[in-house]
């Protein structure tokens, strides 16, 4: 076990092209296989995700993406293979003890509180740093106040830096598409995650849009250094801000590397400009 | 002013008395419609178990009492002392905080994203499971409430605005009962809207009401929530078990104030804390306000049976998500 720890340590990571460190290892998947049924939604992947890195998950629809972030951060139980978070083997944990673990996430469709106001709502993401228990809440002592007044303070802190202050006590389903993508961003930041999974972070945005969100992306990686697993399927986007990428097909990976080893590689272009069948 | 305007005032007040009542049982219903999206048939049996629970306690009866009679022969019935109601109401809240917990554990950990179909049957089976397990544990016979809520009518009240309508009129009359049930559901509302609205538990409970999905990635328990929104229930149970208890006795017609509790949720919108008390107000106040002026004078009387069910249907006619709740749109 020790052995383990020290071969790890030694692989202490590498530096990216524009000077960022990057760390060990933080997650690995190893071997991991998925099915619904008969349907084989991942087929045998293996991979890891590096501590401060960007690492990019791409795909043509279908690929299983989606649900190898599911994988992760425990919405689904992959059939085999394991799964090893700071080197530890990770049994089977419920969604919401991954998240005290320190992963979070945003999704997809966005899955705001729509009823909640921005504050509110990423006030939900501090849940895992509250502490206090039931009753000292409901007769509002002074450790709930203390507590709730220091989690504010974070709260106010990222409603800074993603810029909606001006949105900060509006319901957030009535928020246009592109603002309810970053209170999600930010929901998902307020737990102070280690790894941060964002599933298409940029889906549906304008090119302006897109833009401030890469920004953001950017700022929380380098800022606070924050790992991030994403998935995307504008590959100009992936390409800028990445610093590693897996490919997946049909359940496959078919590619993993550097964005320009990636771009280089003949399985990736067939799987995505398709390829002759004679 | 004649006396027939102060006859029509005091009518309005004791409506709004019964519709406090109304709000009370609607409130339990609203919450954990809310949290989970179930509609819990069983919230008025809750009132009733809670009910019979509180004056077990008080009166020190032993517990299935008849069944270990019929089984071994023996002779019991109570254990021989008398609980102050404070510490029985305290007992009771912990066997409905004890119910919350098998409940979640034997019926909706094993019913998780089921349909809301699926999850109010289970409610119709637990209502008749629970009505007749309350039998089995306290005895069906009819039971005196008393936890020392003054009853009767208000006499201060009554002296104090005699003067207002001359020689026929007495003053008005309010039943104290009301006037402290109306008192405790203010401090219940306000007490559940601020622990909703400023506590990291309420946010939790109005996230999962939201997103059952967002609400696990983000770190909650949906079990954890469950087992407080049913426990919060209960309390809300209890109270309503006691009001109604102290009024008319604990018996198995408790069980159906539930159905009462119905229009006004149609009214109030099935997710709105202010909602129920709303509506159940409106309720109150319009049956009796329409039993005075219209029902008694013209249809030959007896329209609070049936009053508050017509003004639901044309609620559910021209409005359907009521007066405060969220309107549904769906975006094609």
């Amino acid at each position: 076990m020790i052995q383990a720890e020290m071969a790890e340590m030694a692989d202490a990571g590498y530096t990216t092209a524009d000077g960022r460190k990057i760390g060990g290892i933080v997650m690995e998947m190893k071997n991991i296989t998925l099915r619904f049924g008969g349907v084989v939604a991942i087929k045998d992947i293996s991979f890891d995700i590096r501590e401060g890195e960007i690492r990019a998950i791409i795909g043509p629809n279908g690929a299983g993406k989606s649900s190898m972030l599911n994988v992760i951060n425990g919405f689904y139980h992959p059939q085999e293979g394991d799964i090893f978070f700071h080197g530890k083997k990770r049994r089977s944990l419920k969604p919401y003890q991954i998240a005290e673990q320190g992963t979070a996430r945003t999704f997809q469709n966005i899955a705001l509180f729509k009823g909640m106001s921005t504050l509110d709502n990423i006030m939900t993401g501090r849940i895992t740093h509250m502490k206090t228990n039931l009753l000292d809440q409901m007769l509002w002592w002074r450790s709930a106040e203390a507590e709730e007044v220091a989690n504010r303070e974070v709260v106010e802190r990222i409603i800074d830096f993603l810029e909606i202050q001006a949105i900060r006590k509006t319901p957030v389903g009535r928020l246009p598409y592109g603002l309810q993508k970053r209170v999600e961003l930010g929901r998902a930041l307020a737990a102070e995650p280690k790894l941060l999974l964002l599933d298409e972070p940029m889906a549906g945005m304008n090119v302006e849009e897109k833009e401030d969100m890469s920004r953001f992306i950017l700022d929380v990686n380098d800022e606070f250094g924050t790992t991030i697993a994403l998935i995307e399927h504008d590959m100009g986007v992936v390409m800028d801000i990445a610093d590693r990428v897996v490919v997946m097909d049909y359940g496959k990976k078919i590619g993993d590397g550097t964005p320009s080893e990636v771009r280089a590689n003949q399985a990736v272009i067939d799987a995505y400009l398709g390829v002759a069948h004679d | 002013m004649s006396a027939e305007f102060y006859f029509g005032v005091e009518v309005f007040l004791n409506g709004l008395m019964a519709g406090v009542m109304y709000s009370l049982v609607a409130l339990g219903f609203v919450l954990i419609f809310k949290a989970s999206g179930i509609f819990n048939y069983a919230q008025g049996v809750m009132a009733l178990f809670a009910a019979l629970t509180l004056v077990g306690f008080q009166n020190g009866q032993i517990p299935f009492a008849h069944l270990i009679n019929a089984i071994f022969g023996t002779e019991l019935h109570h254990f021989g002392w008398h609980m102050p109601a404070f510490l029985a109401i305290v007992c009771t809240l912990l066997v409905m905080i004890a119910f919350a917990y098998i409940v979640e554990f034997l019926i909706l950990k094993h019913l998780v994203n089921q349909e809301p179909i699926i999850l109010f049957m289970a409610t119709i089976g637990l209502a008749y499971f629970m009505e007749g397990f309350g039998d089995l544990m306290w005895g069906s016979d009819i039971k005196k409430l008393d936890v020392g809520i003054p009853q009767g009518g208000n006499f201060w009240l009554e002296e104090n605005t005699a003067f207002l309508g001359g020689d026929n009129f007495y003053g008005f009359y309010l039943d104290n009962l009301d006037i402290v049930a109306a008192i405790l559901a203010v401090f219940l509302v306000s007490g559940l809207v601020a622990f909703s609205q400023y506590t990291k538990t309420g946010r939790a409970l109005r996230a999962v009401a939201d997103d059952h999905q967002a609400a696990l990635s983000v770190g909650i328990s949906l079990r954890t929530i469950w087992v407080i929104v049913w426990s919060i229930a209960g309390f809300v149970a209890l109270i309503a078990g006691i009001m109604w208890g102290t009024k008319s006795g604990v018996q198995f017609s408790l069980s159906l104030i539930a159905l009462k509790a119905l229009p006004v949720l149609m009214l109030g919108g099935f997710t709105s804390i202010p909602g129920a008390i709303i509506g159940g107000l409106l309720i109150g106040v319009g049956e009796k306000m329409f039993e005075f002026l219209i029902g008694a004078p013209y249809l030959g009387g007896a329209t609070e049976n049936w009053f508050a069910y017509m003004l639901a249907l044309l609620f559910l006619v021209f409005r359907p998500q009521g007066l405060f709740g969220e309107k549904i749109i769906e975006r094609v």
